[in-house]
């Protein structure tokens, strides 16, 4: 099996290595550049990516949840808080630590190596399916099996607003 | 099999989310503000929840768990997002600045 570059397929495929390389130089600018900013800017990139790689796994509703929340509030928060942080003008001294220079690299790619060696080396199991994963079982399962589940997530997200509330809050005198 | 048919394989899926991951630690030992740290974890996380993804689109049975399971991560990445921004806000307030390196009153 081995489409052509012009057909359905192949097109298909080529979208997405174009999405994989996207997602990776976004990830590279986003831990490698030197202002936060483009940092963020990077994130953002490879959270797209990201999100088209869910819309290849046949989850569109995911897909859209990951731009939704990651790129339009996470990263939006994330630059929200570069400016009014100003870190642009506090890095001007030596290196952190013994793990900042070349080790830290070479644990990471240690790390990197080892996941990709189990991901390449073992034989993954194939069940068939027993629904398709459309929005609709979604839905009931979030509201039937994983009920409990999704009311514990609504607490802690509201404990986490009020927390960063009253944390950002501290210190403020009016 | 060939380049073309590589969104096919589980195998692919995996090796990016490896990846994200290791950039992430990279990233998370490497920077010295607390927000670039901050966001090497959202790359972690988010190398993680493709990993979940990928195995539930091709290995498990029931391809709704594992979507589920990326919402709630999503959900906790929002929650962490906004807990460490509103303390990186606080130290800033009382040091004037994220360095991770000047924040060291509760070093021994």
């Amino acid at each position: 099996m081995n489409p052509s570059l012009f057909s359905a397929d192949g097109l298909v495929g080529l979208i997405f290595l174009l999405t994989i390389a996207i997602t990776i130089a976004g990830g590279i600018i986003a831990c490698n550049s030197e202002r936060l900013v483009r940092a963020v800017a990077g994130l953002m990139i490879c959270f797209i990516g990201v999100g088209a790689l869910y819309y290849f796994l046949n989850s569109p509703f995911v897909a859209m949840m990951q731009v939704l929340i990651y790129v339009g509030a996470v990263a939006v928060t994330i630059s929200f808080a570069i400016m009014l942080a100003d870190p642009e003008q506090s890095s001007q001294h030596g290196p952190i630590n013994a793990l900042s220079g070349p080790f830290g690299f070479i644990t990471a790619a240690l790390l990197t190596v080892g996941l990709a060696l189990i991901a390449l080396k073992t034989m993954w199991g194939d069940e068939p399916k027993v629904n398709d994963g459309s929005v609709k079982i979604i839905g009931t399962q979030l509201l039937t099996d994983y009920s409990m589940v999704f009311e514990l997530v609504s607490i802690v997200l509201l404990i986490s607003i009020i927390g960063a509330l009253v944390i950002a809050r501290e210190g403020r005198k009016s | 099999m060939s380049i073309l048919t590589l969104y096919n394989s589980l195998q692919a899926y995996l090796l990016v989310g490896a990846l994200l991951f290791g950039m992430g630690v990279y990233g998370l030992i490497t920077r010295r503000t607390l927000i670039g740290m901050l966001i090497a974890g959202e790359m972690i996380l988010v190398g993680a929840s493709l990993n979940f993804m990928a195995f539930n689109r091709f290995t498990a049975p029931d391809p709704a768990t594992g979507q589920i399971f990326a919402l709630f991560i999503m959900a906790i990445a929002a929650a962490e997002a906004a807990i460490g921004l509103s303390i990186v806000i606080a130290i800033y307030r009382h040091y004037r600045s994220i360095d991770a390196q000047d924040v060291v009153k509760l070093k021994g």
